[in-house]
């Protein structure tokens, strides 16, 4: 069905940017822009979902151009779930950034590049077009230079500058893929792509032409040989930030190469092979990487790297029920990796530091905020009955019928010390009794006025809700997921509806 | 010293009395690139490129504050109002009911400038958005140095 | 033609990525530049070159009847220079900030970070 509605979330995004522009400065007037836009745009994006499920594919010829001519939008199963993801996160993190952030960052455009940036994440996942795609790719790459380094001390320059560079490189090399993509094919539409691409006799330049793009997805997305700059810079800048970066920017590489390897490029058997040791190197380094480490968001980092490999792993199976499981962890691990993201934030204005050899008694101080990020630690685990514990067991059944045991282990190493690692914070941070007296100008959340407590506390309680609500509602969203892995596996609907079915 | 500055100002007449005439003539060119744009070489950028390099010029030979005192705006805020421009010539065919960014033109050309449609709107929008850019550029590093 | 735009699409990605290799932060991005260049070089080249043609198909011919320029890699790598140019700018001041902030050029001496756990 072809819809103008399905720009709409982008729009008002881009809507909200420009009417900040307007009022540069003005720091309170910025704040109620941006949650009113964060709001709306919530709003638009379930309405789009809603309208994916109840509808099938939403598709829309910009311009009035025919495709494969002009650029596609289309909007999916898939699409629609990482829409409403990013809709959800966008607006408690906008709503958590009014409290936690310091005003001169707000002066100097937070909201207006953190809206821009949630505008390019949004076109990245709803077009149907590579080299719209990459310009997405782009939109919401400077914006999270900017977001990284504006403000920032010597530890964030240092980050930044391997953020830079690395994503620079990715940028190259996924521009080079899509060069080499036009040359063997002589279009840019995706589904075109797709069909022409069966067409190609070089299978040879085929493969390789997906592995660039695997290169330049993988480095955004941190999978394992290419993942070092993602330590080094997501713990320096603000948390509110932080949550962004580590809950949607990584997962909009897995999205593009889920895109590209489901519709363009069928995985053969040696592209298949090397995704999996992939996996299981990243999955394990991400994994070792995170025990030696005391700050919160050091580990955190590591824990991002560790879990794109279950995404990476679902690609590797690459069966029906395997993508059912890597959709599921998608959906919980961009809601989950926010919020620990928000929890360490919140610990950091408790108690100065999120060191866990210098935190504890945070359980005695705040037991109901302490409960709450227990939940989302659990949830993060993976313990039933919370979010985390389906998409896993799906996926070791999977790994375990295709009788791929190496990938088997890796997961089941990467879920213990994942439980190692979240029950070690919780000991140290949360039950321990603190090792230094806790003065009262430690602590930076008690002066807080009501109202920005509330915005403190209201989206990750908002964003734990939901994580209980997917894991005690799990088999709804089994049944959305099969809906989403199910298009997956028939790249030919993607195709018929962007170009027209054929009869 | 003194004689330095008088050297300076001496030196800047010519600049000066060009600029003069050159900054009106340079503006209109730009806004003459602007709106042939569409089909023949031209359009909002590079005719935003050109009048904020006639300011450019007119800030080299007075001085940036100078520049600014022509301006009863700030030149930050031709941002917002050119990106606004470009967004509404894309909702207007939307609102039509056409494709979003769909060209829609008006029946009868417009005296001197030909058809007008929503693509014009949106040259005269980025056409806003480059010198609201260059000038806010400019005047930071003027501000600065 | 084919064969020089070959040599030199080589040329950059080569240099561009020996340049990346040095320690220096402005070769970093010289390098940087470099590959941008060559990527915009390769998709001219990949769109394949026709010469002497426009860009036009006639009205009356409804089909391909004769070889025409493709505008689309022109288009793409517009695209592709504005972005990188905006990149650019970014990245210069970027650099000039970490050299403000930390005294040195050399990309060895950003590790401190990395050494606290």
């Amino acid at each position: 069905m072809t819809t103008n509605f399905i720009l709409a979330p982008i729009l008002m995004h881009m809507f909200t940017a420009i009417v900040l522009l307007f009022f540069w400065q003005k720091v309170l007037i910025q704040k109620i822009i941006s949650i009113v836009g964060n709001s709306i745009a919530f709003l638009l994006c379930l309405r789009l979902f809603e309208m994916t499920l109840s509808q099938g594919y939403l598709t829309l010829q910009l311009g009035g151009w025919q495709a494969p001519f002009g650029i596609t939008f289309i909007s999916d199963t898939l699409s629609a779930i990482m829409v409403l993801l990013t809709a959800l996160v966008s607006l408690a993190v906008g709503i958590y950034s009014t409290a936690s952030l310091n005003v001169s960052r707000i002066k100097y455009g937070y909201f207006f590049i953190f809206h821009f940036l949630i505008m390019g994440l949004l076109g990245a996942f709803l077009t149907g077009d590579i080299f719209n795609m990459y310009v997405w790719f782009e939109v919401v790459i400077i914006s999270s230079f900017i977001l990284m380094t504006v403000g920032g001390k010597k530890m964030q320059m240092e980050g930044a500058i391997k953020y830079v560079t690395m994503n620079m490189l990715a940028s190259v090399i996924f521009l080079t893929a899509i060069a080499v993509l036009y040359g063997i094919t002589g279009t840019l539409n995706i589904a075109d792509i797709a069909n022409k691409i069966t067409l190609v006799e070089n299978k040879g330049l085929v493969t390789v032409t997906s592995l660039l793009f695997f290169v330049g997805f993988g480095i955004k997305s941190a999978v394992f040989p290419l993942y070092f700059w993602l330590p080094s810079a997501y713990h320096t800048p603000p948390s509110a930030i932080a949550a962004i970066f580590g809950g949607l920017l990584t997962k909009m590489g897995i999205y593009a190469m889920l895109r590209v390897f489901t519709v363009i490029f069928q995985p053969d058997y040696f592209t298949l092979t090397l995704f999996s040791i992939i996996a299981v190197l990243t999955l394990i380094t991400g994994a070792l990487g995170t025990i030696n480490k005391r700050s919160i968001r050091r580990i955190l980092s590591y824990l991002i790297i560790c879990h794109i490999g279950y995404l990476i792993a679902g690609l590797v199976l690459n069966t029906e029920l395997a993508f059912v499981a890597l959709v599921f962890y998608l959906i919980h691990d961009v809601i989950v990796k926010s919020n620990v993201f928000m929890i360490s934030g919140v610990i950091l204005k408790m108690r100065e530091t999120v060191d866990i050899t210098r935190l504890g008694s945070l359980l005695k101080d705040y037991p109901k905020f302490s409960f709450v990020a227990a939940l989302v630690f659990f949830s993060l685990i993976g313990i039933p009955p919370l979010s985390g514990f389906w998409p896993k067991i799906l996926l070791f059944q999977e790994s375990f019928k295709q009788e791929n045991y190496v990938l088997l282990a890796g997961l089941i190493v990467a879920s213990f010390v994942t439980l190692f690692v979240m029950v070690r914070i919780w000991s140290e941070a949360f039950w321990k009794i603190s090792p230094k007296p806790i003065t009262e100008e430690i602590d930076h959340f008690a002066p807080f006025s009501l109202s920005g407590k509330i915005a403190l506390i209201a989206p990750i309680v908002g964003l734990a809700a939901v994580s209980l609500i997917i894991g005690l509602n799990a088999n709804s969203f089994i049944k959305l997921s099969e809906k989403a892995a199910y298009e997956m596996k028939r790249p030919e609907i993607y195709i018929n509806n962007v170009l027209g079915s054929k009869e | 010293m003194e004689k330095n500055r008088n050297n300076e100002r001496l030196d800047k007449t010519i600049l000066r009395t060009s600029t003069n005439y050159l900054l009106p003539l340079l503006i209109l060119f730009s806004i003459f690139l602007l709106i042939r744009g569409h089909y023949l070489p031209g359009g909002g950028f590079v005719g935003g490129l050109v009048a904020s390099i006639a300011f450019v010029l007119h800030s080299f030979a007075y001085s940036p504050t100078q520049t600014v005192k022509m301006f009863s705006i700030k030149p930050f805020f031709v941002i917002p109002t050119g990106l606004m421009l470009c967004f509404f010539s894309g909702m207007l065919p939307a609102l039509l009911g056409y494709p979003f960014m769909s060209g829609v033109w008006f029946a009868d050309n417009v005296v001197a400038i030909g058809a007008f449609g929503s693509a014009l709107i949106f040259d005269i929008g980025v056409y806003m958005v480059v010198i609201g850019v260059v000038l806010t550029i400019l005047f930071t590093i003027s501000e600065n140095t | 033609m084919e064969l020089l735009l070959v040599i030199l699409v080589g040329a950059f990605y080569s240099a561009g990525i020996y340049m990346m290799f040095r320690r220096s932060m402005v070769k970093l991005l010289m390098g940087l530049l470099l590959l941008g260049n060559g990527a915009n070089i390769l998709i001219f080249l990949m769109g394949g070159l026709t010469k002497g043609k426009a860009p036009i198909i006639r009205p009356e011919n409804s089909k391909f009847l004769e070889v025409y320029a493709d505008p689309v890699p022109q288009a793409l790598i517009l695209t592709a220079i504005v972005i990188s140019f905006a990149l650019t700018a970014f990245a210069i001041v970027l650099l000039k900030r970490v050299y403000t902030t930390t005294g040195s050029d050399d990309l060895d001496s950003l590790n401190i970070q990395d050494l606290d756990i």
